[in-house]
């Protein structure tokens, strides 16, 4: 589904944040990225939107090239993304329901289906009863939701979210996990970038370590690392 | 095909409480584009009224040519048959001196005058009727028959018509660098506008090209907005032009009675409004363009 081979990252100025990374994404994956903050977590999730483009290597999201996709076509690869901001992206100029609404308004919903759509969203992520109110006015925990909300309005193939549980505490955080697994048992594949450690121990997921851009070469480990912590927990 | 309709519908509601949300501003940039294309379009209006009163006093164009008081009936038939054989002349007529003081005599009350001479004063003249309208052809025609044996005098009749043509031309020549100069302002107060709106919509642009908007999906309503106000402007311009029309009319009105005419200034005509409308909503939606060209590709999501 994704695929990284040896991509490279410089960003104006020389900074580094991705070294010859390469890593494979199956359909259907849900996978944690960490690292300490300035890993390049953002960075790779960046480049899989094409928010980014990699000065070298390839990374291939359903077998096509992102990095050298024209910008006319980028629309049509962000539609099959779901993207969840560090900054949530809200917009307060209108209210949760319309939120939600703006990316099935893109793609050209009609009324009916929209409204339908928004509202199972918002059912999944508990903030139906919300859906009148302005953004501002929802806790962190809420803005993070409503934010889930509107990255899986389109049903996307794929969930990218950074740092989703950044801020917030740790019963809002186990939520918002709550909600992705979800996800990711209907088929989702999802990438999640955290350095949250209590999301870490969660069970069964495989983990990408970035360390000053470079993955670290725990990728044959992972499973069993992951296989340990099960039965650890177990 | 009908929910790609319903967006456009939908985008020209937002757009349409987006105008009225900011009235004051809104308002005053319509008058201020309706100012600035009424001015041309009133100039315009003005030169096609002068137009018409002018067609009204010359109907084709004629010259007179006063044949000398000697001239016998033999030089008369040989100057027709002249006439008649010129590839430039349609038609002749012939008036004898007799006929001319018997017109001018019904034509003034210069009756006294008349009977007191004791000669007939006016010659022969035939009045021809060129083919070609032209200024120049016309001339050029004058001053060849002119030059004709027995001819005394050629005059173009209606030589003060094309001088006053001329001006007319010069007039509209005048409208047209006027109407381009206040063009371009109107294509900067809608870049401006747009500008503006794209500025506080930084945000809103940013998340909509993240979650998959097409460019021309963010450019629509800035395009139609810029339509709008221009139509709306150009409306404003349609109606200061008419009621600047109007008001003339009633000081004209006492002014052309003093003349003994009936002279009234007419509106624009509906196929000259419904171009002013056009050009107007023309160039708003030029001016938007331009300007969300310019500033939409420097808003990159971060």
């Amino acid at each position: 589904m994704i695929s990284f081979n040896q991509v490279c990252k410089r960003y104006p100025g020389g900074y580094e944040a991705l070294k010859n990374v390469s890593f494979d994404l199956a359909e259907g994956e849900m996978v944690f990225v960490t690292g300490h903050s300035g890993a390049g977590k953002s960075t790779l999730l960046k480049l899989i939107a094409a928010i980014e483009r990699p000065n070298s290597g390839s990374v291939l999201v359903n077998n096509q090239n992102v990095g050298t996709l024209k910008s006319g076509a980028l629309p049509y690869l962000r539609r099959n993304l779901g993207i969840i901001f560090q900054d949530h992206k809200l917009l307060f100029d209108r209210n949760v329901f319309d939120n939600v609404l703006l990316p099935l308004q893109i793609c050209g919903f009609d009324h009916r289906e929209s409204s339908k759509r928004v509202r199972a969203a918002l059912d999944k992520v508990n903030l139906l009863k919300r859906e009148k109110t302005n953004p501002i006015a929802l806790s962190g925990g809420e803005q993070q939701r409503l934010c889930i909300a509107r990255a899986i309005v389109n049903r996307p193939a794929i969930l990218l979210a950074d740092e989703p549980t950044g801020n917030l505490d740790a019963e809002y955080a186990r939520e918002i996990m709550a909600i992705f697994k979800s996800f990711h048992q209907v088929g989702v594949t999802l990438l999640i970038s955290t350095h949250d450690e209590n999301i870490l121990q969660d069970t069964g997921v495989r983990v990408l370590a970035l360390k000053h851009g470079e993955l670290q070469p725990a990728t044959s480990e992972d499973s069993t690392r992951t296989a340990s912590t099960v039965s650890k927990q177990a | 095909m009908r929910h790609t309709f319903a967006q456009h519908i939908g985008v020209m509601r937002s757009v349409l409480r987006r105008m009225f949300v900011s009235k004051l501003a809104g308002a005053f940039n319509i008058l201020a584009i309706g100012i600035a294309i009424s001015l041309p379009a009133g100039m315009y209006a003005l030169l096609q009224n002068a137009q018409g009163l002018i067609a009204q006093f010359s109907d084709a164009p004629q010259i007179s040519l006063f044949l000398s008081l000697d001239t016998k009936t033999e030089d008369i038939d040989r100057l027709r048959k002249q006439l008649a054989q010129h590839p430039d002349i349609v038609r002749v007529e012939f008036i004898t001196r007799l006929e001319a003081l018997e017109k001018l005599k019904q034509g003034t009350d210069l009756d006294d005058v008349i009977g007191s001479l004791n000669q007939n004063p006016l010659p022969d003249a035939f009045i021809v009727y060129p083919k070609h309208g032209a200024a120049e052809s016309l001339n050029a025609l004058r001053s060849d028959l002119a030059k004709w044996a027995k001819v005394e005098h050629a005059q173009l009749d209606s030589d003060w018509a094309y001088k006053l043509e001329a001006l007319l031309k010069f007039g509209r020549f005048a409208v047209a660098i006027f109407a381009s100069l206040l063009s371009l302002a109107l294509i900067t107060i809608t870049f401006n506008t747009i500008r503006l709106q794209i500025l506080t919509q930084h945000d809103e642009i940013e998340v909509a090209k993240l979650i998959g908007a097409t460019n021309s999906f963010i450019r629509r309503p800035f395009l139609y907005f810029g339509a709008l106000q221009g139509l709306l402007g150009g409306i404003a311009a349609w109606l200061i032009v008419t009621a600047g029309l109007l008001l003339l009319n009633r000081p004209l009105g006492a002014l052309s009675q003093l003349y003994t005419s009936q002279f009234a200034l007419h509106t624009l005509p509906i196929g000259d409004s419904l171009s002013l409308l056009l050009f107007s909503v023309y160039l708003g939606w030029l001016g938007a363009w331009l300007s969300v060209a310019r500033h939409l590709s420097q808003i990159e999501p971060r």
